[in-house]
């Protein structure tokens, strides 16, 4: 546990980040968290994949819209979004995070779903939840909000507690 | 039908000159060369649908979707669920049907989403166990573990032994309780009504100790960030002892009742088959992994707690199919019940949690007699404690896979964001490739072998 925080280096000394498959890498091994662009994200996954992480655990997203003052390695500049991606190697007995920066104005992500199926569900979670449109999805629709929903209850400048329960197709108030 | 472009060139190349696809070279491979993962796609399994177009579509007759040509006036789409007992909770799936035999189907859920992990960003880190307990609340003890263990790592604080010790035993308690309820209610999906009877009987004795410990039967809140909130009152191995005796000969009446039973083995054996590629490609954890012949378990790979200093077996399949996940399921039980006989035997003296006065709250005595410690608790829950900023993944081995728990922090006392990696969520992903090509009989059998827990589904 003494690794309690593997994304904050140091930002006084400001050094070039280690890297791997040649973006950011920072943290120890096993608790590594790589920092792609977003092009270069299905290039990192596909080359861990031939690394050995076979399986993505897990895929959200973070809207760091009023928590902007973040760490991050040289080189990576923050955007409003970051796409969190946890993949596992069993041989290696390891998991490695991946960070990628998303913009405001184009919230828009390659989709993984060629090489990890399982992400179908976890993509459309964050599409839900978010805003972020996955290029290559087979089925982007919200899962766990209603079809007619509008807007993306995850993020921080959604407007919550001020929208009634609705019901579809219920009657509405004269 | 609107499907994406995407899927469509998937599935007309079926019916189509295959060079003509955009899909490249997985549509000529034979069918023992594809990789799996390409093979999940080509089959279609998922049906891709809007449901105001499933709506349409079923009023309209029958489907045209580019399947091969004499099914295509016999496809029927119906509705499985959302409210049918075996469909655990409210889960919904949309199948198209061919004749009997099921050829895609999606499944829908968020009919119990109430935005836990907005709700999780609300509360303070000591209040996130009482949110996070709620979400899979047939193991609820895993949903905090996972919780308690990533503050702890972003907190930098190491519990003490007797807590982690503690830990083990309730969440292997725990893992007793989560089984016995999935081996009553396959039991009744499957119509071994007794089953039910014996399997809650059980379970409800299981619970009887938890509620012993931690004051309630479901929704603990008992693991939190620093240990636990109590120590284990006395006697609590006398009960421990009275399960360990109790429960291995009544797992084997299930033996006897189930697993050698010829109508059992029938409706179970070969159906819903899952290869160990496609597990993995669809991210499965836990027992439907373990199905497959892949041995995975966190608590042996990659351990947390103390799984290291105890001895145990992981249990896994051979083919993959409904009665590889229930054999599993039943002989987790006998495996987690020598964890916690080892337990017994280990069980350390000391601090129940971390004496931080950072993270604890003061014990409730001395609250009557020094001022100080009526400030300090009243601070502690009406403004929690600071968590310093960063951001930290935790996962645990739950009955139904890895939990894991993400969470980010900006040095206040609430997440910044808190995400639950529930493994139901990402195990219900598997149910179209189960299904596909099996009978509808045997949907409710699939369904019930997956064991999704839609609370944490939906989350």
């Amino acid at each position: 546990m003494s690794d309690a925080d593997p994304a904050a280096p140091d930002p006084v000394e400001a050094v070039e980040p280690e890297r791997l498959h040649d973006v950011p890498v920072v943290g120890e091994a096993g608790a590594r968290v790589l920092f792609p662009a977003r092009d270069e994200l299905v290039a990192v996954v596909t080359a861990l994949f031939e690394d050995g992480f076979l399986m993505c655990l897990d895929l959200t997203a973070v809207d760091y819209l009023v928590h902007p003052g973040r760490s991050l390695p040289a080189g990576v500049s923050p955007e409003r979004f970051e796409l969190v991606v946890t993949l596992i190697s069993h041989r290696e007995r390891e998991r490695i995070r991946l960070r990628v920066q998303v913009p405001t104005d184009d919230p828009s992500v390659p989709s993984l779903f060629d090489l990890h199926p399982g992400t179908e569900a976890m993509e459309r979670e964050v599409f839900d939840m978010f805003g972020l449109t996955f290029t290559g999805h087979p089925d982007l629709t919200r899962i766990l909000m209603p079809e007619d929903w509008v807007g993306h209850p995850l993020r921080k400048d959604y407007d919550s507690g001020r929208i009634p329960v609705q019901f579809k197709g219920a009657p509405t108030a004269p | 039908m609107t499907t994406t472009d995407d899927t469509m060139s998937g599935e007309e190349h079926l019916s189509e000159d295959p060079s003509l696809t955009s899909e490249g070279a997985q549509s000529l491979a034979p069918r023992d060369v594809t990789a799996a993962v390409e093979r999940m796609r080509e089959l279609g399994a998922v049906l891709r649908m809007a449901e105001s177009d499933a709506a349409g579509q079923v009023a309209d007759g029958p489907v045209d979707d580019g399947l091969d040509a004499a099914s295509i006036d016999e496809t029927m789409i119906i509705n499985l669920g959302p409210q049918h007992p075996s469909t655990h909770g409210v889960l919904r799936l949309m199948t198209e049907l061919q004749g009997e035999t099921v050829l895609r189907t999606k499944p829908i859920v968020g009919y119990l989403h109430t935005g836990m992990e907005w709700t999780g960003e609300e509360l303070t880190y000591l209040q996130g166990c009482t949110n996070v307990t709620r979400m899979d609340y047939a193991s609820p003890l895993f949903s905090e573990l996972a919780f308690s263990l990533t503050v702890e790592k972003l907190l930098g604080v190491e519990i003490p032994e007797r807590a982690t010790w503690i830990r083990m035993l309730m969440t292997e308690m725990n893992r007793i309780s989560s089984h016995l309820l999935f081996m009553a209610t396959n039991g009744m999906d499957l119509g071994a009504v007794s089953m039910m009877l014996y399997g809650w009987r059980e379970r409800e004795e299981t619970l009887r100790f938890l509620e012993r410990v931690t004051g309630l039967r479901m929704n603990h809140n008992y693991i939190r960030p620093g240990g636990v909130a109590a120590d284990l009152p006395d006697g609590w191995r006398d009960d421990v002892l009275r399960l360990l005796e109790m429960l291995p000969p009544r797992l084997d009446e299930y033996d006897t009742l189930l697993t050698g039973q010829p109508i059992w083995r029938e409706r179970l054996q070969g159906v819903g088959v899952l290869t160990a590629e496609a597990a993995i490609a669809l991210g499965a954890t836990g027992p439907i992994l373990r199905s497959t012949g892949y041995a995975w378990d966190l608590r042996r790979d990659m351990p947390y707690l103390a799984y290291d200093e105890v001895d145990f077996n992981v249990v896994v399949g051979t083919y993959g199919d409904c009665f590889d996940r229930y054999a599993i399921r039943l002989n987790e039980i006998r495996e987690s019940i020598d964890i916690v006989a080892q337990i017994l035997d280990r069980m350390p003296k000391g601090d129940y949690r971390v004496q931080d006065k950072k993270v604890t709250p003061p014990p409730r005595a001395r609250i009557n007699e020094s001022m100080e410690a009526l400030i300090h608790h009243f601070k502690i829950f009406t403004e929690g404690f600071k968590v310093p900023e960063g951001e930290a993944y935790c996962a645990v081995e739950s009955p139904r896979g890895e939990l894991g728990c993400y969470i980010v922090s900006d040095g206040s006392a609430h997440p910044y964001r808190m995400h639950i990696r529930g493994p139901s969520f990402v195990n219900l992903q598997t149910l179209p490739h189960l299904m596909h090509g099996g009978l509808i009989a045997d949907a409710v059998a699939v369904i019930s072998s997956v064991d999704p827990i839609m609370g944490e589904v939906d989350r």
